[in-house]
């Protein structure tokens, strides 16, 4: 088991290697990941809107719900739900689903690839299957995630206004207040870091499940399934170091 | 021309090849024949550079194919074409994007020039205006003249065909046969079929290998096959009854 996990990151390492070799032909890459960019990006949006604004609107009303019977200004829930948004919701929980989403598409398209013999008779064009496939991957992802997770922020923000301005669990006055409260531009880097982070694991960990698949349908969907249970994980672990990096 | 030396193939503890040594001849259509799990399908991926040999060499012409560097590996595919069993169409092109894929990849042709490049190779495989079709539109035999469009795109000097009639009926495989020997002869090119049916080795077989277990059992060409007296040879071809009694009038009047 221990060997295993050896032999599968440095198999993950020779992959990446391999993925950003030279390309044969730059406009064919860009093509790639400009289709990609728009699958990722465009893709995604409606998913990522609708788990924002439940996010927001569920934090701002538990947060309501416990500062009821407190002396803390009622303002501070609008400054509790911009950080908390901020610095881990929009982030982590946008890419966990996008793991979901993006990394099983990934990772099925890529081993679907794989078991109809395209990506061999791409190998004896002599087209770099790792690059042509995972780098318009990648870069699609690490361009287009992290501009998600600034629309999930504002989304879940908006969506927490609207769950306690609306009931009348505070004003919007308090509610505005309390956004333009405490603010620490370094909370936003440390967004857009964690965005860029989870992006490349979720792309990478999904394009080397699909790439190295073998078998029929079964081992597809196991692979498609690894792809983002492995991401998942990772991304809870990275979340863990850039916390511990970036707040110390 | 290529030429296989002493190929060792094994995966794990298992010896799929076992010393194979081969010429296969520019300007012919050359048959790998066997039955499954003979190793056919091994040998040709280790042809084209799909898999490395235990042990062995593949030249082509006078290069050590599994002796080069990446770059000059990619020089020699980019003279290769394959047409797979399975025909390996991207699902997500068109026609006439599966064809000029390599020309977009590896060449600098203008758009009309390739569009003219591909109309000529849909002309040649008989399926001049299926540009915009799709590969789910299309029956398996036109979806097996697109491969082979495909794998002509950039004029290669090498044409492997792995089961080209595999799932096809007899008249479509005997055009898809016809098709691929009147590339090979035109163009003077190396070809090698990867194949199990018999109608493709009397037709276009110029030069038959036939593999048993791994083991070259016999060598010769379309003639040779009926009046052989190659034991291994007459059990794989002439299995069925009708076969046995075609094989005996071949014997009794040689005419």
């Amino acid at each position: 088991m221990g060997l295993n996990i050896f032999y599968h990151f440095g198999r993950y390492l020779l992959l990446l290697k391999s993925a950003f070799a030279k390309p044969e032909k730059f406009s064919m890459y860009w093509k790639e990941t400009i289709r990609q960019m728009y699958d990722i990006g465009v893709g995604s949006l409606i998913i990522v809107f609708i788990i924002s604004i439940f996010i927001g609107a569920v934090s701002a009303v538990q947060y309501s719900y416990q500062l009821s019977d407190s002396f803390i200004p009622k303002y501070y829930i609008g400054y509790i739900v911009r950080d908390s948004t901020i610095i881990e919701l929009a982030p982590t929980i946008t890419c966990l689903v996008l793991a979901g989403k993006v990394g099983s598409n990934i990772a099925a398209e890529i081993g679907g690839m794989r078991q109809k013999e395209h990506i061999d008779a791409m190998e004896i064009m002599g087209v770099n299957t790792a690059g042509y496939l995972i780098m318009p991957k990648i870069i699609a992802a690490i361009t287009m995630i992290p501009v998600l997770v600034c629309i999930a922020a504002f989304v879940s923000i908006s969506g927490g206004y609207m769950a306690v301005v609306i009931p009348k669990l505070l004003t919007g006055e308090e509610f505005i207040y309390g956004l333009h409260s405490f603010y620490v531009p370094y909370n936003v880097f440390m967004m857009f870091v964690k965005a860029f982070v989870f992006a490349f694991i979720l792309t990478t960990v999904s394009c080397y499940q699909g790439y190295y698949v073998k078998g029929g349908s079964v081992e597809l969907g196991v692979a498609s399934t690894q792809a983002v249970v492995y991401s998942d994980i990772l991304i809870l672990l990275a979340d863990y170091f850039i916390a511990m990096i970036l707040t110390f | 021309m290529i030429r296989t030396e002493d190929i060792i193939k094994s995966f794990g503890e298992t010896e799929v090849l076992k010393g194979i040594s081969i010429t296969f001849e520019t300007g012919k259509t050359n048959l790998i024949i066997g039955s499954s799990g003979a190793g056919k399908t091994v040998l040709l991926k280790l042809l084209v550079g799909l898999f490395k040999p235990t042990a062995g060499k593949v030249w082509y012409d006078d290069i050590d194919f599994c002796n080069i560097g990446k770059k000059q590996a990619r020089e020699i595919r980019m003279d290769v074409g394959m047409l797979f069993q399975g025909n390996a169409l991207f699902d997500s092109m068109s026609v006439e994007e599966n064809i000029a894929f390599p020309l977009d990849m590896f060449t600098n042709k203008t758009k009309a020039e390739k569009l003219a490049r591909v109309n000529y190779c849909l002309e040649r495989v008989n399926l001049d205006g299926q540009n915009s079709k799709f590969p789910s539109e299309i029956s398996g035999g036109m979806q097996k003249r697109v491969g082979i469009a495909r794998a002509i795109v950039l004029e290669p000097k090498y044409l492997f065909c792995d089961e080209p009639n595999s799932g096809l009926d007899p008249k479509t495989s005997m055009v898809i046969d016809e098709l691929i020997q009147d590339i090979t002869y035109e163009n003077n090119i190396t070809t090698v079929i990867n194949t199990h049916d018999m109608n493709s080795v009397m037709e276009i077989g110029d030069n038959i290998a036939l593999l048993h277990f791994g083991k070259l059992a016999w060598q010769g060409n379309k003639s040779e096959v009926l009046t052989s007296e190659n034991d291994t040879l007459k059990g794989f071809i002439f299995a069925s009854p009708f076969l046995q009694k075609l094989r005996q009038t071949a014997i009794e009047n040689p005419k």
